[in-house]
């Protein structure tokens, strides 16, 4: 295996790892992982209690353990000089067509919310030549349903009444700024958008501290933006409380209820994948990684930063305001 | 590092980083999947050999159908294109392994832990999936056995090998050519699968989307596919059909460029049109992204929608037919010889024509209200999906296997696989257009008796196929344990840098890059 330095080109001595244990034990934990958690499910669903928490709990740590001690050996591995120009652009090329596959994973759920909204939805109340031949629709029409965004109620209680199995939040429960009950000024989303945009600011100017070889400044910048992060998870956190307490609001209240809170809800959990990668590079900067010319590890945590603002951007105007 | 060989034992297999070895455990994990959704397929045969209920109980022919489509498309034919991807591509762009070559590994051993919990979920309580391959909703929600949990987690971490895999394959591609090796001068191989990758990074996190949405809607409350809670059935079959159709493309590009590799070398003659082959290539991964709900066509879309879908579908057949114009192009007075990878690849290009025509039929709207769910769709999708798919993979086995192991296989043998296999298959799927266009619906267990003699012969092609493919599995394990040797280049002047190399390939190729000409 060959650690000396490369040629310019970097085409010279591409490093090819000796064998790893890593993928196996990574496979193993995550299969133990949704094993369990489908067990779990699957119990609460029958109302029952099992092994499934457990199994998944243990896969979990295991697959965390293993992706924790992989990562651990690509940073040993660049810093003792055993990578090449050519292999850091394979790195490079790795995050940016994960940050892709992100997005097609959201654009699944913004296209589930597109469609209810401006197609299955008027259909459902009636509009249109689909409306007027659905029997089911004719139904829901002659039982007093009508259609508008948010849908606060459901066709099912427009049927059923109070006996629906699936009941809406109710009129005025939504989360746009026109429902907000404590007034604009304290309509969390707004805030929320405002520390999300900040964040990122604070994490650009984090990497020109890095590339003036300014460590201080990286480092105070940084923790500046986990921080706003923190803020932005803590804002998130009120937000379903009220939404969940106040206002009746739950992932069980109708397809609004569900496309919102499964939007928000995994623009959430990103944000928190994003900010743990950020948390990371900061304790690694504290242990004095990185430098001017050397930190893609940063680099692609703060692209994925990045990608997770443009998310939130988007949910703000599609799911808040329009 | 190019000095040292494979290392000893079982360990090897676990642990290793090297393409070659990853490449041929997605090729055997592929052939294991195959025989087990071939077996799943033997069952439906046998039961629609008669009309009436002989073998099995209509549950478990619905599990079996929906087994067999899912281990066959996930288990079967995507894997084994991604062995090929890992064996080939880095040889052909002169690359000494895969661009993350750890990754590389955990994405082929998440399968057989995937495809084990899958296959489990039959000897759950309830049965296992029985809602068609493509789990349309309610029937995979609502009315679902409650293994379909175990099946939701399943086929999200085969995304999740996938995804992994497809940037792997982008990365090596897009970062590991040697120098000179510019895109234009990449095999087609190379060039469908970066087409093909990128189509899986695209649409795979789309299928999570979906599964996701149906793990919700059963376990937590949620209303997507419910209309009572204002949701809508056929949203799911919009999210699972921009999946879909990408999905049959990934299928089938890297059998074109399989083809294009052969073809030119039993022609003697370069390929036709090889720009014309990339910007073909790259036009129909395009339309494939705009063209899903052709598959919907009876669900009651709006008008407008009918036609932009019928339209943009039928214009798949222009791209598709520059392909098929160059490989007939590429033979035309060539110096042609009928090796077994020839034969496959030319039964490849005719009997795929055959499916693309009974697709264009498909994508006529109006003319959809009749064949669909009958067992023309069935008949359709097998002629791409059987010499299409399995046939190029045949084809690329018996080509680059001398330069896998270092022995020529049996060409006897080989040739008698393939006709075994031709008669096999189209006496197979032949008649199951003539008992479609007559309205026998795909999917039941039993059927009219009008239907009964297309049947009869339908199931025996299908026996005859079956069995054919354990004959194939011999003359693989007869050529790897011996033979006569390969010479480097084992065929006369193939174009391409893996055939510069010794045969059989040593277990570290391009530890430095060879020269571009």
């Amino acid at each position: 295996m060959s650690t000396d330095t490369n040629n310019v080109d970097g085409y010279e001595h591409y490093y090819v790892p000796e064998q790893s244990a890593f993928p196996i034990l990574a496979s193993i934990g995550l299969f133990a992982l949704i094993f369990g958690l489908a067990t779990f499910f699957n119990e609460l669903q029958a109302e029952a209690t099992g092994a499934g928490r457990y199994i998944a709990i243990a896969g979990f740590a295991m697959l965390s353990a293993t992706l924790f001690a992989w990562f651990r050996q690509t940073v040993v591995e660049n810093m003792a000089g055993m990578n090449s120009v050519q292999l850091k652009r394979s790195y490079v090329w790795g995050m940016g067509w994960f940050i892709f596959s992100e997005v097609m994973f959201f654009a699944a759920f913004f296209g589930a919310l597109y469609y209810v909204r401006n197609l299955a939805g008027p259909w459902l109340g009636g509009e249109g030549e689909k409306g007027q031949y659905m029997e089911l629709a004719k139904m829901w029409v002659a039982s007093g349903y009508e259609y508008a965004w948010p849908p606060m109620t459901t066709p099912d209680e427009a049927v059923n009444g109070a006996k629906a199995l699936v009941q809406g939040a109710g009129e005025g429960n939504s989360m746009y700024p026109r429902d907000a009950h404590n007034g604009l000024a304290l309509w969390l989303p707004m805030w929320n958008t405002i520390l999300l945009l900040s964040s990122s600011v604070t994490v650009h100017i984090a990497h020109n501290g890095l590339k003036d070889g300014n460590r201080a400044k990286f480092q105070g910048w940084l923790f500046a933006t986990v921080v706003l992060a923190i803020a932005f998870l803590y804002l998130q956190y009120m937000e379903y409380h009220e939404a969940y307490v106040d206002l009746g609001l739950t992932l069980e209240s109708g397809i609004y209820g569900t496309t919102f809170f499964m939007l928000t809800g995994f623009h959430g959990f990103h944000v928190f994948l994003g900010m743990t990668m950020l948390l990371i590079m900061l304790l690694r900067s504290l242990k004095g990684h990185f430098s001017h010319d050397d930190c893609f590890g940063f680099e692609a945590a703060s692209w994925y930063w990045h990608f997770v603002d443009v998310v939130w951007v988007c949910l703000f105007f599609f799911v808040y305001i329009i | 590092m190019g000095d040292h060989g494979p290392a000893k034992g079982f360990g090897r297999w676990l642990f290793t980083t090297n393409h070659k070895d990853i490449g041929s455990m997605y090729l055997w994990f592929s052939f294991a999947m195959f025989l087990m959704g071939g077996v799943f397929a033997l069952v439906i045969r046998a039961e629609l050999f008669q009309p009436g209920l002989q073998l099995v109980e209509p549950e478990f022919f619905n599990q079996m159908t929906t087994m067999h489509g899912l281990v066959m498309v996930f288990g079967a034919v995507m894997p084994a294109f991604v062995g090929l991807a890992n064996w080939l591509i880095p040889m052909m762009v002169g690359a000494p392994d895969m661009a993350l070559p750890r990754m590389n590994n955990w994405s082929f051993w998440i399968l057989p832990f995937a495809f084990t919990l899958l296959a489990s979920t039959l000897f759950m309580e309830g049965g296992g999936p029985n809602f068609g391959w493509t789990f349309y909703a309610p029937l995979s929600t609502t009315y679902a056995p409650p293994s379909v949990t175990y099946f939701i987690f399943a086929v999200h971490i085969m995304g999740a090998s996938s995804i992994m895999g497809s940037i792997n394959i982008i990365a090596t591609i897009l970062n590991m050519r040697a120098p000179g090796m510019t895109l234009m001068k990449m095999p087609l191989f190379v060039w469908t699968w970066l087409i093909t990758a990128y189509l899986l990074i695209a649409v795979m996190p789309v299928l999570a989307g979906c599964v996701t949405m149906m793990l919700m809607d059963i376990h937590f409350g949620t209303s997507f596919f419910s209309a009572a809670g204002g949701g809508d059935p056929v949203l799911f079959q919009h999210v699972f059909w921009f999946f879909g159709h990408p999905e049959v493309y990934i299928m089938i590009l890297p059998a074109f460029g399989i083809a294009s590799a052969i073809i030119p070398t039993f022609a003697r003659k370069p390929l036709f049109g090889y720009a014309s082959m990339v910007y073909a290539t790259a036009s129909i991964a395009f339309l494939s992204f705009i063209v899903w709900a052709h598959h919907m066509f009876t669900v009651g879309m709006p008008i407008a929608g009918e036609l932009f879908f019928m339209y943009a579908t039928m214009l798949i057949a222009v791209p598709t037919g520059v392909k098929v114009f160059n490989w007939v192009t590429t033979m035309f007075r060539g110096s042609m010889t009928f090796e077994t990878p020839m034969l496959f690849a030319i039964a490849f290009v005719i009997l795929f024509t055959i499916g693309g025509f009974s697709g264009l039929m498909l994508s006529i709207a109006p003319a959809d209200f009749q064949y669909h769910d009958t067992y023309f769709v069935v008949a359709h999708f097998h002629y791409v999906l059987v010499p299409g798919a399995i046939f190029s993979i045949f084809a690329a086995v018996y080509y680059w296997l001398p330069k896998w192991c270092g022995n020529m296989y049996d060409e006897r043998l080989g040739k008698a696989h393939f006709w075994l296999s031709f008669v096999g298959l189209n006496v197979t799927f032949f008649p199951m257009h003539f008992v479609g266009l007559a309205g026998m619906p795909r999917r039941i267990p039993d059927y009219a008796l009008q239907f009964a003699d297309f049947n009869q012969i339908a199931s025996m092609g299908a026996f005859l196929f079956g069995f054919s493919q354990v004959f194939f599995l011999f003359i693989v394990i007869k050529t790897i344990r011996g033979g006569q040797k390969a010479t480097d280049e084992v065929w006369d002047n193939p174009e391409g840098l893996e055939w510069t190399v010794a045969s059989p390939a040593p277990y570290h190729t391009f530890t430095t890059p060879p020269a571009i000409k």
